[in-house]
């Protein structure tokens, strides 16, 4: 988002940086998406099984069809090996479900229409923003027709379980469960290039040998990550893109190894137990709950604040207006006012464009002040007509 | 280790945050088992009275001793507020000389005075380190070093950039410049302060230690509790010298914006100095007078008593080396907008921060932080928080390894 301040409010309607996000995605792009997806389809060519799959919300799509779209084409060529799944998600990577079924599925359709319509695909697997999960959400998934979900593979929830099974969520009839393997997988995301971590520095044969160390307990290993890990979170120099090009060759030597997609390992396996999750879990800090979006007073409150406009919002049809509205739900908004760190001056850094989370919060009100204006002026005047006559006073009584 | 002390006055009976820093880090050596011995100018009684040995203060352990030289030097004291002083201490009835004959007629013999009573005062005394607390006393730091042979430890808490806004007194940046030169260790109390001294005097980055000010967490006023005669208006508080390097101006401007906002919002000013008037006028201007409560200068409990009835401190200093009352507002409950041209601001993460000319943003901020009671409140419970991290005991540590640091150097 922009800078936006109490001057603003009822004066300007572009809350979103442009400039800022065409610099951070064309860099991404630059370090990550393109030279990633260029060793994806080298990997898809050479071997013959390996297989990947990817979560891409709508709001990136379309950023990358605006801003690069090389991207795009790159994920479609290997989409087009056939051995690559995309998951479904919320158009907005937004935190949806906890506030607003209604709006939850019309994102998730949202979603749908748009792998549809860039993809030529119909996903079959959900996974939730951020991998938040309980058995509510799995039931509810299911009842929009989807055959997987995916969740964290996180031991209080798994118990003497192990995430390396299929498993079918509690109070659902049909849906199956997939959990991460957050050991492995946080093996690659975070400590890979952390020199203090006792297992640097880590190659692909070692990362086998953890791999194979599970044959016969185990009948799917579940590795999810941010794909920002290769190139942009672990840097080229730290080799990360030479440990994932040896990768499929060195699992593969093993023969009881292979990969599947989400949907291949749901049709394979049967479910081994049931797995009840009543309380919301996700994958994010030691703790794997909401505080990092929803834990402090900021979060809630600008956070219900934002969906208590739903009705409104939706009601004025203004197109533009609704888009704002639900880019403002991007879980990313509330993620820069969490405080639980801040004390030890440990922000979110990365990616975090405010010098604080009271300063994020302050300009998302701001931005909200202005939605619930234009809401207002949508039911009398247009907005542009009133846009120039409003004053301070009347702003501070809209607050 | 002893160490000979030049510093300044202890509250209550001279207030400001010089007086205070002295008495706190004095507090913290004495903890750390350093013998200080603390020598201050004191306005005397009597004249008459040369010097004044106290032998262990009250609040001080034994290894405190306390010299006072008859002066009235005080800490942020100009050519002009000098010869105020002295026009009052002349016309004091029952002194037995004629003040001239002790005091010095303008600022600059006072401190020459003064660093010549040091030297004195150097040669009776057993110590190891020097340590000196701004430009007026440096002069009398060289002087003991010079007939002592010790190291020289050079604190600086303001530079006089910071004191007026970027135009300096030539005579009096000349001796600050002196002293920080002919310090083996400088001692600043924030990297923008070190920023500075290296910026503007041009002194070795590799002889400056930066120790940041911490806070006396015993302090009895902090549980007052005393509670906003304002009922259902919120309350902004400036507290500080009314004078430019505290940024009243910016102040002002930035209440006439929020006002457009929150009419009905109460700016409280605490405090005294050269632009009191001109506060008032400009307020008036503006026809927000009356959005305005004006204290005069605070001391003790009553400065306590202010930060607890407001719900936010601004402090919008133009050039603030530390800003150590930003923490007492923190320890009383009060959540705080400070400038990012601080060094406090370089400390504290729960904190709202702005550049001390954006009065826009400094509205925006105090807008919102008044409007939503959520903000206020997530503010207030994180910085109550992380201002218990501040204490005594680091910045003596961190001023003692100095010493040990100035001890090697001369060795």
């Amino acid at each position: 988002m922009r800078k936006y301040s109490i001057f603003d409010i009822g004066k300007k309607n572009d809350y979103f940086d442009d400039e800022k996000n065409i610099e951070v995605l064309r860099k991404v792009a630059r370090k990550c998406y393109l030279p990633a997806n260029s060793l994806m389809l080298e990997l898809l060519e050479r071997n013959p099984e390996f297989k990947i799959s990817y979560s891409l919300s709508g709001v990136f799509i379309e950023q990358c069809e605006r801003w690069a779209p090389e991207v795009i084409e790159s994920f479609k060529r290997l989409v087009a090996t056939g051995r690559v799944e995309i998951l479904s998600e919320t158009y907005y990577h937004s935190l949806a479900y906890l506030f607003s079924k209604e709006e939850f599925k019309e994102q998730v359709m949202m979603h749908k229409r748009k792998i549809k319509e860039v993809f030529g695909y119909e996903p079959r697997i959900f996974r939730n923003t951020e991998l938040i999960y309980n058995n509510e959400i799995a039931n509810f998934i299911e009842s929009m027709g989807f055959k997987g979900i995916i969740a964290e593979g996180w031991d209080p929830i798994l118990g003497w379980r192990s995430a390396n099974f299929v498993y079918r969520p509690k109070t659902t009839k049909s849906i199956r469960l997939l959990m991460k393997n957050y050991k492995l997988s946080d093996d690659i995301a975070f400590r890979f290039s952390n020199r203090g971590w006792e297992e640097w520095p880590l190659n692909t044969e070692k990362f086998c040998q953890w791999v194979n160390g599970y044959n016969g307990n185990g009948e799917c290993i579940n590795l999810f990550m941010d794909y920002e890990t290769f190139g942009e979170h672990q840097w080229e120099d730290t080799g990360i893109f030479e440990f994932m090009r040896h990768l499929p060759g060195e699992l593969l030597k093993h023969p009881d190894n292979n990969f599947k997609t989400p949907s291949e390992v749901i049709d394979t396996y049967e479910p081994k137990d049931e797995i009840d999750c009543h309380s919301m879990i996700s994958w994010a800090d030691i703790e794997r709950d909401l505080s990092a979006w929803l834990g402090n007073r900021i979060q809630q409150s600008s956070a219900s604040r934002l969906y208590s406009l739903e009705k409104d919002v939706k009601k004025t049809k203004d197109s533009v207006l609704i888009d704002a509205w639900r880019k403002l739900q991007t879980s990313d908004h509330f993620y820069y006012m969490c405080t639980k760190w801040f004390n030890d001056g440990d922000v979110h850094k990365y990616f975090n464009p405010y010098d604080s989370p009271y300063d994020s919060f302050i300009n998302f009100m701001n931005v909200i002040n202005d939605v619930v204006l234009r809401i207002k002026s949508g039911h009398g005047k247009k907005s542009s007509e009133t846009a120039s006559e409003v004053k301070g006073s009347e702003v501070g009584k809209a607050l | 280790m002893k160490v000979l002390m030049f510093g300044w006055e202890f509250p209550p009976f001279k207030s400001g945050g010089l007086g205070t820093a002295c008495y706190d880090l004095t507090k913290g050596l004495s903890r750390q088992g350093i013998d200080v011995t603390f020598v201050m100018p004191a306005a005397p009684e009597g004249a008459n009275a040369q010097f004044v040995k106290l032998l262990g203060a009250n609040n001080f352990s034994k290894n405190v001793k306390v010299r006072k030289i008859s002066s009235i030097l005080a800490p942020y004291q100009s050519f002009t507020s000098y010869a105020e002083a002295l026009k009052q201490m002349k016309s004091r009835a029952g002194l037995k000389k004629n003040p001239n004959d002790i005091y010095g007629t303008n600022l600059y013999e006072e401190v020459y005075r003064y660093s010549i009573a040091a030297e004195e005062i150097a040669e009776e005394e057993q110590f190891d380190v020097i340590h000196v607390h701004d430009w007026m006393t440096y002069q009398a730091g060289i002087n003991a070093k010079r007939v002592s042979g010790k190291p020289l430890v050079a604190h600086i808490h303001a530079t006089e950039f910071d004191r007026t806004g970027g135009n300096p007194n030539q005579m009096i940046s000349h001796m600050e410049y002196q002293g920080l030169l002919a310090a083996d260790i400088v001692i600043a109390n924030s990297n923008f302060t070190k920023q500075n001294v290296v910026q503007h005097y041009n002194i070795d980055p590799g002889k400056i230690e930066v120790v940041h000010w911490g806070i006396d967490p015993e302090n009895p006023h902090y549980g007052i509790n005393q509670k906003s005669p304002f009922d259902d208006e919120k309350v902004v508080l400036f507290l500080g010298r009314i004078t430019i390097q505290k940024g009243p101006d910016y102040f002002i401007e930035t209440a006439d914006r929020v006002l457009k906002y929150l009419p009905n919002t109460k700016f409280v000013v605490a405090g005294s100095g050269d632009m009191f008037e001109r506060m008032i006028n400009r307020a008036d201007e503006l026809g927000i007078l009356d959005r305005f409560l004006f204290t005069g200068f605070l001391k003790g409990a009553d400065v306590h008593r202010a930060f607890q009835l407001a719900d936010l401190y601004v402090m919008p200093s133009v050039s603030e080396p530390f800003g150590l009352v930003a923490l007492e507002s923190l320890k009383n409950g009060t959540p705080i907008l400070i400038s990012k041209q601080s060094g406090v601001s370089e400390v504290v993460n729960n904190a709202l921060k702005t550049d001390f000319w954006d009065v826009d943003e400094m509205a925006n901020k105090i807008v919102n932080l008044l409007k939503y009671s959520e903000l206020l409140e997530e503010l207030k419970e994180n910085s109550i928080m992380e201002v218990q991290k501040f204490n005594l005991d680091e910045p003596a540590m961190k001023t003692k390894a100095a010493y040990e640091r100035a001890l090697t150097i001369r060795r």
